[in-house]
């Protein structure tokens, strides 16, 4: 098992005849993704490397059958995208588009809320659970199934932490980037809850960063809700304040959204912070090793 | 994107709040016959982008237009926070009876807009939720109503009274439609005062565009101020490249925000110092290598290089021949430490090894390596190295 993210999900990808939605349709697919279709407006009937290509979301779901979306198209092009989706019931919708405006997010998530469909992203790596299917841009190699979630603001980053796991022999149950946007479908705390409820899953990296409080509402979720140990690491401790870092939502503003903030929230949640990266699978193997064996799930 | 005072009130205006008249001058003789024309007193205010403009001594009353002439004399030409004031605002003194706080910015945990109003205005909003937190009034707006009259105009009137209210209703009603239509950030009057004949207006102001909604509002491009990001941030921006300047020794070239703040806080854990923070992205034209080292070799103290890759979309072949491009066109008279892994990371090393260049594998050991290069952290008080030739 693995959260959100199994083998047999449908996936389509919205911006298949686009650059980036096909070289990471072919990608997905050589990873054993079941992609079933495409979607690009005006080019219905076309194919990619064999993958379908319908006119819209709603005739891709009736003739696949899907179930998942992830959208590959330009900004100014992604809330029609993503309330496309959402007309056509996508219960899980993926967004990897960087640059939307904060408003179009903030009528978006309401809209897909109401309609009862989940949002990833945007401006995310999409995720993946090792062995069974990835929908994102991540390198799947990296990789390895095993027990921990893994959830993080950030795309390369991740891949640091999930490569420092995999080489310490503790492999992803399914690792989500949620984006680094200021408005995001799903935030930390909705995936500790699912991570605490998957039996696959043992143990959770949390890769936060500066800006908003994600962060430190996390460290109340896991101090007052979760029995699976759960490690940190926060970057973003030398960064300058009120200087947007790459990611439109990684800034501290007005005093607030500082690194120092969050590490002390978790710690004093009982989770341990690491100072690098590296040092996250050490920290998950020790507190893995202290819990009671009836607690640890599959690996 | 950041827009000074007078700019800000002029978007007020024009959605119907009341703003004191006002217009902004570049030298002291203008500012004298701006005094004269709008009629003493006057305010003479520092225009910048950065806070504490009061605090650093660039605002100041005028009760005369000679009066004016010589405030803004001391006033342009000033450094706020290293920034040189280059023009003042000459507005109407407003006569000010109280004062009041009212904003509308992104609420990211609510995925709102939200109202914050207060009735201890005249100071920032975070020393007011500090010092006077129960004097705050927060309310989200439905992302598809807006300000709703019968829900709103209750809570407004618990931060302005209810005398006030009907006034501040108006207030906040254009407030959002500037906000939304114009996709801002925020949108705050801090003061909002209140004259002793009992009317409301934006004494001060602040307006921030959402920058990845200007594709919306090409026409505000105009207003963009160099003073936002300075001179490195800009020429990134325009080759797609995020920067920050910092002011450390060893500069960073690494692809994903992310990955660029953990490399800089590592190399600070290992006893170096960040000359900047910079995601070269996640396309991988070797164009951008080149012109990120081009950036980065402009600062000052620069004592070595890191460039940090964990190839997704970005190909390590690709890195490297930008890489190597680089070290054609450029002049790299600091050390240049190299770590790749991920996509196409054997073609990458080859390449960079065709050149005698090696590149480490793990992040730690080229972090520890690049800090050992660059010396001790006062390294760039020695002059001179790290202009492009």
């Amino acid at each position: 098992m693995s959260i959100l993210l199994s083998s047999e999900t449908r996936v389509v990808v919205q911006g298949i005849t686009g650059r980036d939605g096909s070289f990471h349709a072919r990608s997905m697919r050589e990873y054993g993704t079941k992609v079933v279709g495409g979607v690009t407006p005006g080019k219905g009937g076309e194919s990619v490397d064999g993958i379908p290509v319908f006119n819209t979301v709603a005739d891709a779901v009736r003739e696949t059958g899907a179930d998942c979306t992830v959208i590959f198209v330009p900004a100014r092009f992604a809330s029609a995208a993503l309330r496309e989706a959402a007309d056509a019931r996508i219960a899980l919708i993926i967004c990897i588009t960087e640059g939307i405006p904060v408003l179009d997010m903030i009528r978006d998530t309401h809209y897909l809320q109401e309609r009862g469909c989940r949002l990833i992203g945007p401006n995310c790596p999409g995720l993946i659970s090792p062995g069974a299917a990835k929908v994102g841009i991540m390198p799947g190699r990296i990789h390895t199934p095993g027990g921990i979630g893994v959830i993080s603001r950030s795309g390369t980053l991740t891949y640091e932490v999930v490569w420092a796991l995999t080489r310490a022999g503790l492999g992803q149950s399914t690792c989500i980037g949620v984006g680094g946007d200021p408005v995001i479908g799903t935030n930390f705390v909705d995936l500790l809850a699912l991570f605490e409820a998957d039996p696959q899953t043992t143990g959770v990296a949390l890769i936060g960063e500066i800006g908003g409080n994600d962060e430190e509402r996390a460290a109340e979720y896991i101090s007052s809700s979760m029995k699976k140990p759960v490690v940190s690491f926060i970057s973003g401790r030398t960064a300058p304040p009120e200087k947007r870092m790459g990611h439109a939502g990684a800034i501290i503003s007005g005093g607030k959204g500082g690194a120092e903030a969050k590490v002390v929230a978790l710690r004093d949640a009982g989770v341990p912070v690491a100072d690098r990266p590296d040092e996250v699978p050490g920290l998950l193997s020790s507190r893995l090793a202290v819990q009671p064996p009836g607690m640890r799930g599959r690996p | 994107m950041k827009l000074y005072e007078f700019q800000a009130k002029g978007f007020l205006k024009e959605y119907g709040i009341p703003v004191p008249e006002g217009r902004p001058v570049s030298t002291p003789q203008e500012a004298r016959a701006m005094a004269a024309s709008i009629g003493c007193p006057v305010m003479v205010k520092a225009q910048v982008l950065v806070g504490g403009r009061g605090k650093a001594g660039g605002v100041k009353m005028a009760k005369t237009p000679e009066e004016a002439e010589a405030k803004a004399r001391d006033i342009l030409g000033m450094h706020i926070k290293g920034i040189e004031v280059q023009r003042v605002l000459i507005s109407a003194a407003v006569d000010i009876a109280a004062e009041f706080y009212i904003s509308l910015a992104v609420d990211r945990t609510g995925r709102t807009v939200q109202c914050i109003a207060s009735a201890s205005g005249g100071m920032d909003i975070e020393e007011i939720a500090a010092t006077q937190p129960d004097r705050i009034i927060r309310f989200p707006l439905d992302p598809a109503e807006g300000p709703i009259r019968a829900t709103h105009m209750a809570a407004l009137g618990r931060a302005f009274g209810e005398d006030l209210s009907e006034q501040a209703w108006a207030i906040l009603q254009g407030m959002y439609r500037l906000f939304s239509e114009k996709d801002c950030s925020l949108v705050e009057i801090n003061p909002c005062a209140r004259t002793p004949a009992g009317k409301l207006i934006a004494a001060d102001a602040k307006v921030i565009f959402d920058d990845n909604a200007l594709f919306r509002h090409p026409e505000l491009e105009n207003l963009r101020s160099p003073e936002e990001y300075g001179a490195e941030e800009m020429d990134a921006r325009s080759n797609g490249l995020s920067y920050v300047g910092l002011d450390g020794t060893i500069g960073c070239i690494v692809n994903g925000a992310g990955l660029s703040m953990a490399t800089m806080d590592l190399i600070k854990y290992f006893g170096g110092s960040p000359a900047n923070f910079l995601d070269v992205g996640g396309s991988s034209n070797p164009e951008k290598v080149l012109n990120a080292l081009r950036i980065i070799l402009k600062h000052r103290g620069l004592a070595a290089i890191l460039i940090n890759i964990f190839g997704g979309i970005t190909r390590c072949d690709d890195i490297a021949r930008g890489i190597l491009m680089a070290r054609e066109r450029l002049f790299i008279p600091v050390p240049l430490v190299i770590r790749l892994i991920g996509t196409n990371e054997a073609e990458g090393r080859a390449i960079l090894k065709g050149a005698g260049i090696d590149a480490y594998e793990d992040l730690t050991d080229a972090v520890k390596g690049v800090v050992a290069k660059a010396g001790p952290t006062d390294a760039r008080s020695t002059d001179g190295k790290g202009n492009n030739r």
